[in-house]
């Protein structure tokens, strides 16, 4: 029960148990243990980060489709104003084609009854100086009397 | 069934359980059993270390490992809050001191008969197996630590002020001789401290072991001889944990005091 070298050998033992606690088995575990706190510190803060930027593109988008929202509205808007001036312009064509039309018939029209007058009025002149010869029975002067009847016919 | 044959007495049986298993003579004999479980438990770390080696992983650990680390964190969340100097050999110290005093100590729940009755065979004629029963393995670790200590001591405080240390401490410079021999038994304690309670505690256990084992000489007592020793197994259960964690504080405790500065103190 008493000391013996024994004593020296659990010494020399322990240092090395120390020694290869360090080195084998302390240090390794630390670091890895450090390496692996480390992740999940990065892991933990890649979530925050990733969950914030969800957030930052959820509100981009909200805002991109209320301005869509809004663009489309616009275009429709237009839309529908360059469908009633088209619609407008169209009719005040054809109104304006329509009075042209109608103004061109209205024209010949006229002309064509100023020839029949005219016609008609050279044909009576002629008729009514074979007739004037005929109830006379002698000659008249044509030249003499042609202005007086070219002034009947004009009073017709 | 008696141990050891008829002849042998329960003072006898009680002795020759105490004896360790011997080579030389006097002072400069070994103790081989001490010895060869001291290393044992050694290898037993070292095998653990070994197979982790290349499976060592940041990710998630196997079950090896994360038993490592559970030892690991508890140590070193006893040594920080304890021991607030950086260093790098406190910690995996205080670790040594708590897996190896744990394994050794672990080796009185063995019972009794059982190892050297199997090394009996062998020719071995006496076998103490805890070697924390042993005197030379409780002061080979506290006189280590002693050693640190004093390092420490130098290192933190330099020659002169651990010097300052023994004159003037505790009761100032008027009662210099008185210091220096209080000085002196506060340091020597610690050590003698360390080794003797751990060897008491664990000599203790074994004795009760040795004695709870008598009681199989009559036999109706066998039923109470295994009730008394599986009680006493169990109890010391928490004595080899604690006894381990106490060395293991009580070191860091100590260094602490050392790395202390001279002003601190």
């Amino acid at each position: 029960m008493s000391i013996n070298a024994t004593l020296f050998v659990q010494i020399f033992t322990f240092a090395i148990f120390i020694w290869f606690t360090m080195k084998y088995v302390w240090r390794p575990l630390t670091k890895v243990m450090d390496e692996r706190n480390q992740r999940i510190t990065d892991g933990l803060a890649a979530a925050d980060k990733g969950q914030q930027a969800e957030e930052e593109a959820r509100k981009q988008a909200e805002i991109e489709i209320a301005r869509a929202k809004e663009q489309a509205a616009e275009i429709l808007g237009k839309a529908e104003k360059r469908r009633a001036e088209i619609v407008e312009e169209a009719k005040n064509e054809a109104k304006a084609e329509s009075e042209r039309l109608k103004q061109a018939a209205q024209a010949e029209i006229e002309q064509e009854v100023n020839r029949a007058r005219e016609k008609l009025r050279s044909q009576l002149a002629a008729i009514v100086i074979a007739g004037a010869q005929k109830v006379l029975e002698k000659e008249i002067d044509e030249k003499a009397h042609a202005e007086l009847v070219n002034k009947l016919v004009s009073e017709l | 069934m008696k141990p050891h044959g008829e002849e042998l007495t329960s003072v006898e049986y009680i002795q020759h359980h105490l004896k360790n298993y011997t080579v030389g003579e006097g002072f400069w004999a070994l103790n081989l059993d001490t010895i060869f479980f001291g290393w044992l438990a050694f290898a037993l770390v070292a095998l653990a270390a070994w197979r982790l080696r290349k499976n060592l992983t940041s990710g998630v650990p196997s079950g090896l490992q994360s038993f490592l680390e559970l030892i690991v964190e508890f140590v070193d969340s006893q040594v920080k809050s304890i021991f607030t100097k950086s260093s790098r050999l406190v910690a995996p110290l205080a670790m040594t001191i708590f897996v190896w005093v744990f394994l050794m100590n672990a080796l009185d729940l063995v019972p009794v008969d059982l190892v050297p009755k199997l090394l009996g065979m062998a020719g071995v004629t006496e076998a103490k197996i805890v070697p924390t029963t042993d005197l030379g393995t409780t002061f080979g670790l506290a006189l280590t630590v002693f050693a640190i200590i004093i390092f420490y001591n130098i290192k933190f405080k330099g020659p002169v002020g651990y010097l300052k240390m023994f004159l003037f401490h505790p009761f100032g410079k008027w009662l210099m001789p008185v210091n220096i021999v209080m000085t002196a038994i506060e340091e020597v304690a610690k050590p003698v401290s360390l080794a003797l309670r751990l060897f008491g505690n664990m000599f203790a256990g074994e004795l009760l072991f040795l004695l709870i084992a008598t009681l199989i000489a009559v036999q109706v007592l066998i039923p109470l001889q295994i009730l008394l020793g599986l009680g006493w197994a169990i109890f010391h259960i928490l004595v080899i944990t604690l006894q381990a964690f106490i060395f293991m504080l009580l070191s860091t405790v100590y260094l602490a005091l050392a790395s202390e500065s001279a002003d601190e103190h």
